[in-house]
């Protein structure tokens, strides 16, 4: 249950209170509370749990990681290649 | 969707797999402590990718299964109720407390309703002024912003029909109750990430430290959780026990000040009774004085409950890492996801439920 998501902000209720969002996740949305959130802005991508978006997702630090495993693949490639059959 | 796919690319996953079996050299024994991580790691067979050498045990993880009994049987008498709406996050209706499960309560004609979000249920009541509604508020540190935030809520629009069922539990506590204990056989943790995009991870550097362990704050995809064990296994390969995130694109140090500041408007850290382990100190929330009026364990003043588990559930030594569900005598027998006999068993989240679900043909096969 304490599955959270990724998702895109669709549109911002302004004036609500708490601050609400429409975030879409992957085709299904859903109000979301943006109380904790002040700085997310239409488009930005969030971690939701039960209708509370928690994070914002850092797309540089999830661009490195992705970017780390890569690395670490074609490392392991050469090591392959190197090594005596 | 973006940044979810790349975490679940079996080409990553055979990367990190190669490189584990590169690095470990020795037995180790390692914990994650978040159901949504062993969920992961047993449906997604996460374990015939790690070397044999290397055991995953499953901590307290799911919110759900160390909820009391007495808390659900509390539950079951409140719901039952005539003049109440009962709401709940949907895993919670089918715990059976003593005398029944929130299902049976619903079935028989008490108003159950599951909610997406704790903010639902305050809705709920300022449209039914007449009736008494109650929220079910279980969960770590991930779901108390939410929790919180439907009290100030329904204390700020003077919502007096509104009361929460309150057990939330906390993170760090369980894992010095489980590290400070003498059968203590952790080696190194895998903390969960999403707690922590609420906490941050200040927490767990001194403890980290003080038992020397390995601390990895970890995502819940596939990708993650084997990235995480392979930065776990490096330190302790390595001899080292520093606290790392492995989360980055979701957790910073500090977490999300302004969803503590919110938890901290509305509760205060208290003792709880965990379900299977026993009250550990320091180890959950309860509402400040100042909003006991919204507590449903004063308004529906039901007294002591007595209850009584079963005597074959080893849930306590399951939760504390001691042993896997297939060594319980009762596991996928007289005990299943549709007759839980222990806390492990009643939530998809809980060790003895992604075993059945995932694992049972294997573990009955090797009997
Ligand atoms: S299989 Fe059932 S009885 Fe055995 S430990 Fe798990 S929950 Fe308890």
């Amino acid at each position: 249950m304490c599955l959270a998501i990724p998702g895109r902000i669709e549109s911002i209720e302004e004036g609500s209170n708490p601050k609400m969002a429409k975030v879409d996740f992957g085709g299904v949305k859903k109000n979301v509370c943006l109380e904790f959130l002040p700085e997310a802005n239409l488009h930005d991508y969030v971690l939701v749990h039960v209708g509370v978006a928690l994070t914002k997702v850092d797309e540089t630090e999830a661009l490195e990681t992705i970017e780390l495993f890569k690395q670490m693949g074609d490392a392991l490639d050469e090591l392959k290649e190197g090594d005596p059959v | 969707m973006k940044y979810l796919h790349e975490f679940r690319d079996p080409a990553f996953a055979k990367t990190l797999s190669e490189k584990i079996h590169t690095v470990t050299t020795r037995p180790w024994t390692i914990m994650e402590i978040c159901g949504g991580q062993t969920h992961s790691i047993v449906k997604s067979g996460l374990e015939n990718l790690l070397p044999k050498s290397l055991s995953i045990v499953h901590g307290p993880g799911c919110p759900v299964c160390v909820t009391p009994l007495e808390i659900i049987e509390k539950a079951v008498l409140i719901a039952s109720k005539p003049n109440v709406i009962f709401t709940s996050f949907g895993d919670m209706l089918r715990v059976p407390g003593n005398s029944t499960d929130l299902l049976h309560v619903k079935a028989n004609g008490g108003d159950v309703r599951i909610v997406y979000s704790p903010l639902d249920a305050v809705t709920i009541a300022q449209k039914n002024p007449e009736k008494d509604v109650v929220f079910f508020a279980v969960g770590f540190e991930t779901t108390a912003p939410a929790n919180a935030i439907a009290v100030w809520q329904a204390h700020k629009n003077n919502v007096k029909n509104f009361s929460i069922l309150c057990s939330h539990v906390l993170v760090p506590p369980a894992m010095e109750a489980l590290l400070s204990s003498a059968e203590n056989r952790v080696q190194g943790f895998l903390a969960a990430g999403h707690v922590c995009t609420v906490m941050g991870y200040e927490e767990y550097i001194p403890l980290a430290k003080k038992y020397k362990v390995p601390i990895i704050v970890t995502g819940f995809e596939p990708i993650d959780i084997l990235h995480g064990i392979l930065m776990l296994v490096t330190q302790l390969e390595e001899g080292r026990y520093e606290l790392e995130n492995q989360y980055s694109r979701m957790v910073k140090k500090e977490g999300n000040v302004s969803a503590q500041e919110m938890i901290y408007n509305v509760f205060e850290i208290s003792n709880r009774k965990w379900r299977g382990i026993g009250e550990i100190p320091l180890s959950g929330y309860r509402l400040k004085n100042e909003f006991a009026h919204f507590d449903a364990e004063i308004k529906f003043d039901l007294g002591l409950i007595d209850v009584q588990e079963s005597p074959l559930c080893i849930a306590g030594e399951i939760l504390r890492g001691l042993k896997k569900p297939f060594e319980c005598s009762a596991f996928g027998k007289e005990c299943s996801p549709e007759h839980p006999l222990g806390a492990p068993m009643v939530s998809s989240e809980g060790a003895c439920a992604a075993y059945y679900n995932y694992k049972r043909q294997e573990v009955l096969n090797s009997n």
